[in-house]
């Protein structure tokens, strides 16, 4: 994996997707011709736009010889890709096994409750999705919650608002 | 090397690498398989197959897994009957059960083994149909409600022919057939050559259905409606009727359509005659010009979309020459009702072809010559059975009959235009007497005969060395279209004068219209009958048909003349790779 | 050269990470500059020194105390208490410091010693720093096997210790070696498979985010033993930490001459390349992490082929969990007897497990090979939570068996287990207490699995889609006697005809609910 200024931060949020084709192209350049490298290519290029539209996808399948239906089944294998937008920010509650025995499935439904979102869902004013992840290794700290990349160990129904509130 | 092993203590001896589910054959046991098919890599995703060996953890998938040295296989354990009903049931629980609406009942596969393994009851409630069915192809429908997720239609479409339109969506219990983007395979680049129908061991793949509307045509008085029937029909139609594979059944198909009521039945072999003449007049024009060559031929539908999405940059190559069915359609509604003095907007035009991407060429825009849709409807071989049975007609009973004039008569080397080689055979014993005037002595050209995926000759027509290939399977048609692409970019020209391009392995023997279950042996023999066809016919060349000369004489006047051109010939369309749309002329 | 008084580490790992770590330690940074200390405390940043569930953790040495929960509020009076006075502020330090914190030897000689193998250095090294990882004897290993022994004699020593595959298989690694070093091909790849995705197991995660380096040590030493040039890391995606950490060891490991070409003047080249995972529990199964690799949808290939003679792109391939290579290094250093003397006689070494669930406290230890049950529940894992009773553990995360309280005292090893129907897999342990309702526990367990099949054979896409059917409807109380028969026959049947080991395994957590609790699952239905 390279360094490029395009491997992690998602910039989606300030600049239009028009603007962040051109660093598209430079993620595609890395890995050119090499349909091996198409995961680490996809994460990147989700890094970028949050999510995989449809010309994204078409660019990186041409970029690195892969053909359509090819990448589209590797991105709807993984659950990391999403051919949609999500929520400026992302809530992954943990029902792993660790945090399931510890009340996961309490906190979620708190979430949901909360967001007004079911599982997969993304609220209506964009600011929010709910998804479900299988055990993210933070199991000493069950049950655990994700907001975009921070975690939120020990979560208690009474402070999932005010974790929430955090992130406009 | 030989090894040897027993299989229900029987012993045998075998090559190595030979699989348990090959071995098992040999010493008589037939062990049930539902996702495996001879053609095709085994996959080993219903797990139907599995037997015991001793000493081994887990049961073997025996279509995938090669028996070795000692080893004592059981086929037939109750803990493998057991497993393998269990497997059934799964299957059945989430499958949509309505078998006798279904166009698959009593040739479904997924039905022949749950008999096989003897399913009495159901175990598990069923689910609820929870898939939409995609019907935005003009050729194809595509019910996952009944897909087992064999994952045949996505190998023979992305390995074999390389058109790569199918895929599986999402994972798990979710998982789905689909194309890219799941917008249907109407918006994809599918180029409608149905061999996933073909192999589709279910009812989740199969064609659109045009039976309806026939009937509705037959039996509306108002309407003349007249049929034409294409080379490779003959040659196995015979077996939706309970014949043997490669049974020709040209005379009774033309009685049995007769029988139906069609108003008047013809042959697309005359037309493969024509285009022949017109085709083979045009690349001796190219030659002689020494200009857009290689000449491709253009008969074959699903090919034609293929070079349009995939080589785009090679359209120009194609023959302008229309297919045989297209031809045949603009005739039905110009010159045959020029002649009946039918006003032709009452003329419908149904064409009973091997091929399901012939229903989208006949929906091609620009396929109005006669300034009406040219062909209306297509029924491939699977529907044109059906009908017959429907209409009380058993195929075995009937006479021979030949078709009617003036657009029925046909010499061999139109009939074999539904065999690999056979419109390039057909095209070299014309363009023999077009540059030389003299008729070509031995016309059974071997070399361009048989299933090999790409053959290749070069016959020398009075010192003009002339260099063919031929292709079938869009597999084999890539591999020879990336060499001649690559030849035009480096040297300028290609080694090539003219090729030969069917879509499907086999030919249109081995058509995606073609009864269900049609392997490449079954497609091999099949061939085999137009040849024995072409043979036993007294005209073997196009241009000796006398239809074809009174037809220029009456109406076209030459080959490639200027009404010729009017009526018999077309373009093409450069089509996006990515959803097969149309882009730019 | 400064007179360095204390040492103080702070671990950085995603736990602490959130817990505020970084604040903590700039914070500290501060602190000890205001008093004028930097000349006579260091502050290391180490890994997870294996609390889990604490907040921000410092250790102060020489003394070896340990604070626990620690925010940047606290740091002015632990500088100027502990670090200017010398007094230890018993307010904030972990009150009973537990057996698996005791390290070494030396610290205290109450506690009996715990065996470090693994997880030597994890907790003891920045492992942002490859200089602390050579000077904690990082690369020797390596050094001694590229210029010292033959290749053959590198598999004969970890034949000889017995060493067997950590991930779950307990395929015995100096045999998987040998294979491969005899297939002839010029090109073989060695992959470290870290996708760990079994749920309540993180201890691949600890080892990379503690002691990189020790990992491309070992695959150095593997490759150059096997003849693979390329090393591929398979990192499961959520591993953002992991992930970094690796990269820059790499980078340092290249720019050390480490990796690259003509390793120790040896003429072997070796590089490393990191992969990510995007989410697939499946592609923890090698021949599906091959795919996964090679850019494909991660479902699992046929085997045979194994990987040894046809894996990535066809080529031979060892795949090797990164705890089994993280014993390489010390096997090699000292030798397979030495290796030996830990552990059982059939499972030699030492394991290192998660303990999570109903314990006092949860995390992460390393100890010998055939310790019982009872031992790492209540020695390491103190006991269960608030006083209550045990009822029984997962063991060997989702995949696993539940053990009831007639196993608290088998030893615990591959072999042995396996004896009992039951499997250490990952060494995930998920204890649960007597208020657990086994019913709902199962029903997690059906669903993940249901989550992760990849869909590929009908067994396993169809029979968890069937099982989480019947466990929701025993769960809601509307099951009859019969679907509980359901749940052994479905499992029974994808024992036997999965595809994979994903399908194949699930019988563990079904079989053995059944087993201690049928009739707790049968009081749930009509």
């Amino acid at each position: 994996m390279s360094d490029t200024d395009t491997n992690h931060e998602c910039v989606c949020a300030q600049l239009s997707e028009e603007e962040l084709y051109p660093r598209l192209e430079l993620i595609i350049e890395e890995h050119r011709n090499k349909p091996h490298e198409l995961i680490m290519a996809l994460h990147k290029a989700q890094n970028l736009f949050g999510y995989l539209p449809r010309k994204v996808q078409q660019m990186v399948a041409e970029g690195l010889k892969v053909s359509l239906n090819e990448i589209y089944g590797v991105i709807t294998f993984y659950s990391f890709f999403s051919t949609v937008p999500k929520g400026r920010h992302s809530v992954k509650v943990c029902l792993g096994t660790a945090c399931y025995v510890r009340g996961g499935q309490q906190t979620l439904e708190k979430v949901g409750k909360e967001l007004g979102a079911k599982v997969g869902d993304t609220t209506e004013d964009r600011r929010y999705s709910l998804d479900v992840v299988r055990c993210i290794g933070a199991c000493g700290l069950a049950p655990a919650m994700l907001v975009d990349d921070d975690v939120y160990g020990r979560v208690k129904s009474t402070k999932i608002m005010e974790i929430l509130d955090q992130y406009k | 090397m030989m090894i040897k092993a027993t299989i229900n203590k029987i012993e045998v001896e075998v090559e190595e690498g030979t699989t348990i589910l090959e071995a098992a054959r040999i010493v008589g046991f037939k062990i049930p398989t539902l996702c495996y098919n001879p053609d095709l890599k085994p996959e080993g995703s219903c797990g139907i197959c599995v037997v015991e060996v001793e000493g081994a953890p887990a049961m073997k998938r025996a279509c995938m897994t090669r028996l070795e040295r000692g080893w004592k296989v059981h086929t037939n354990t109750a803990k493998v009957r057991k497993a393998r009903k269990e497997i059934v049931e799964l299957i059945l629980s989430n499958h949509e059960m309505d078998c006798l609406v279904c166009v698959k009942n009593q040739s479904c596969e997924l039905q022949h083994v749950a008999s096989l393994v003897g399913i009495n009851t159901l175990t598990y409630p069923r689910i609820e149909k929870k898939w939409a069915v995609d019907t935005t192809s003009p050729s194809i429908i595509r019910d996952q409600n009944k897909c087992i997720l064999c994952g045949r239609c996505i190998q023979i479409c992305s390995n074999i022919q390389t058109v790569n339109a199918l895929t599986l969506d999402q994972r798990g219990f979710n998982t789905q057939i689909s194309d890219a983007f799941n917008e249907g395979m109407g918006n994809s680049v599918c180029v409608n050559c149905g061999q996933c129908t073909v192999y589709c061991p279910v009812g989740a793949l199969y064609e659109k259905s045009h039976t309806d509307k026939v009937w509705e045509a037959l039996n509306d008085p108002d309407k003349h409606v007249v049929v034409q029937e294409a080379p490779a029909v003959r040659a196995m139609l015979g077996e939706e009727f309970g014949m043997e594979t490669g049974t020709l059944v040209s005379g009774k198909m033309h009685a049995a359509l007769r029988r139906m009521k069609f108003d008047a039945v013809f042959d697309t072999n005359f037309t493969a005659d024509l285009t022949i003449l017109e085709e083979g007049t045009e690349v001796v024009g190219r030659i002689k010009a020494n200009k857009n060559i290689p000449l491709i031929t253009s008969c074959s539908p699903g090919w034609v979309k293929f070079l349009e999405t995939f080589y785009p940059h090679l359209i120009h190559l194609a023959s302008t020459a229309k297919s045989p069915q297209a031809m045949f359609g603009t005739l039905s509604k110009t010159y045959y009702a020029e002649l009946k003095g039918i006003p032709p907007e009452k003329i419908v035009s149904v064409s009973i072809m091997p091929c399901t991407a012939k229903k989208f060429e006949a929906e091609r825009p620009e396929l109005r010559s006669s300034g009406y849709q040219d062909v209306d409807y297509v029924l491939t071989t699977r529907e044109i059975a059906r009908m017959m049975k429907e209409a009380g007609i058993d195929l075995r009973e009937m006479p021979d009959e030949p078709a009617d004039d003036p657009l029925g008569e046909y010499t061999g080397a139109a009939t074999i235009f539904g065999a690999t080689g056979g419109v390039m055979e057909a095209a070299l014993r014309s363009a023999y007497f077009l540059i030389t005037g003299r008729e070509l002595e031995n016309i059974d050209i071997l070399a361009v005969r048989g299933m090999t995926g790409i053959k290749e000759m070069e016959i020398n027509i009075d010192g003009l060395a002339l260099k063919v290939a031929v292709a079938h399977g869009l597999g084999n048609a890539r591999i020879l279209l990336d060499k001649v692409s690559a030849q035009l970019a480096n040297e300028g020209k290609s080694e090539y004068h003219i090729i030969e391009v069917m879509a499907c392995p086999g030919g249109c023997v081995g058509g995606g219209g073609q009864p269900w279950g049609s392997d490449m042996a079954r497609r091999a023999r099949r061939n085999e009958t137009l040849f024995a066809e072409d043979r036993s016919l007294p005209l073997r060349r196009s241009h000796q048909n006398p239809s074809i000369t009174a037809i220029y004489e009456k109406f076209l006047g030459h080959p490639n003349s200027e009404k010729s051109h009017h009526l018999l010939h077309t373009h093409y369309f450069k089509r996006s790779p990515v959803d097969g749309k149309v882009v730019s002329e | 050269m400064n007179m360095v008084r204390n040492h103080v580490l702070i671990s950085i790992d995603a736990n602490t990470i959130i817990a505020g770590a970084r604040a903590v330690e700039d914070a500290l940074i501060k602190e000890i500059a205001r008093q004028g200390l930097s000349q006579e405390i260091v502050v290391l940043e180490t890994g997870s020194v294996g609390i889990e569930d604490q907040g921000v953790v410092l250790v102060v040495y020489p003394e070896g105390i340990y604070y626990t929960n620690i925010t940047p509020a606290e740091v002015p009076e632990l500088v100027e208490e502990h670090l200017l006075k010398g007094r230890v502020v018993h307010r904030l330090m972990l009150k009973e410091t537990p057996k698996r914190f005791v390290i070494t030897k030396e610290k205290t000689g109450l506690m009996k010693e715990q065996p470090r193998i693994v997880l030597k250095n994890c907790g003891f090294i920045n492992p942002e720093s490859i200089d602390e990882a050579i000077a904690a004897d990082g690369y020797q290993a390596a050094a001694k096997a590229l210029s010292s022994m033959k290749p053959d004699e590198i598999i004969a020593e970890v034949k000889h210790a017995g060493l067997t595959g950590r991930g779950g298989a307990a395929f015995p690694t100096g045999l998987k070696w040998e294979f491969a070093s005899k297939v002839d091909n010029p090109v073989k790849y060695i992959v470290c498979n870290a996708d760990e995705g079994e749920p309540g197991t993180f201890k691949d995660r600890l080892i990379l985010e503690g002691d990189p380096h020790k990992l491309i040590e070992s695959m150095i030493i593997g490759g150059y033993a096997t003849g693979a040039t390329k090393g591929f890391v398979y990192i499961r995606g959520e591993y953002e930490l992991s992930i970094e950490r690796l990269e820059k060891a790499i980078a340092d490991a290249r720019s050390y001459g480490l990796l690259g070409t003509n390793i120790f003047d040896s003429g072997f080249d070796f590089d490393i390349t990191v992969m990510k995972g995007a989410g697939a529990y499946v592609c923890g199964e090698e021949t599906a992490l091959i795919e996964s690799i090679e850019g494909k949808r991660g479902h699992p290939r046929n085997k045979p082929p194994y990987p040894i003679t046809a894996g990535l792109w066809g080529k031979p391939t060892i795949v090797n969990n990164v705890e089994t290579l993280s014993n390489i290094p010390e096997i090699i250093l000292k030798g397979a007897e030495n290796f030996k003397k830990y552990g059982t006689e059939k499972c030699s070494g030492t394991k290192v497990y998660t303990i999570l669930g109903h314990v006092a406290t949860p995390g992460l230890i390393e100890t010998e090979m055939g310790t019982t049950l009872r031992d790492i529940i209540f020695e390491y894992g103190g006991g269960i939570k608030d006083g209550k009773r045990f009822k029984c553990a997962l063991v060997g995360g989702a995949a696993g068996a539940f053990l009831g309280p007639d196993m608290l005292d088998v030893k615990m090893d591959f072999v042995n287990l396996r004896e009992y129907a039951a499997a250490l897999g990952s060494g995930a342990i998920l204890v649960m207490d007597e208020d657990t309702d086994i019913v709902d526990m199962l029903k997690s367990v059906l669903h993940f699995f249901k989550h992760e099949s990849c869909g590929h054979c009908v067994p396993c896409r169809l029979g968890t889609a069937r099982l989480v059917e019947l466990i929701d409807r025993i769960a809601a109380s509307k099951g009859t006697s019969k679907d509980v028969e359901g749940l052994t026959r479905i499992s029974e049947t994808m024992k036997d005809t999965s595809f994979c080991p994903l399908g194949q395994s699930l019988i563990l957590p079904v079989s053995s609910s059944l087993k201690y609790f049928k009739d707790e699952i049968l009081a749930r239905v009509q």
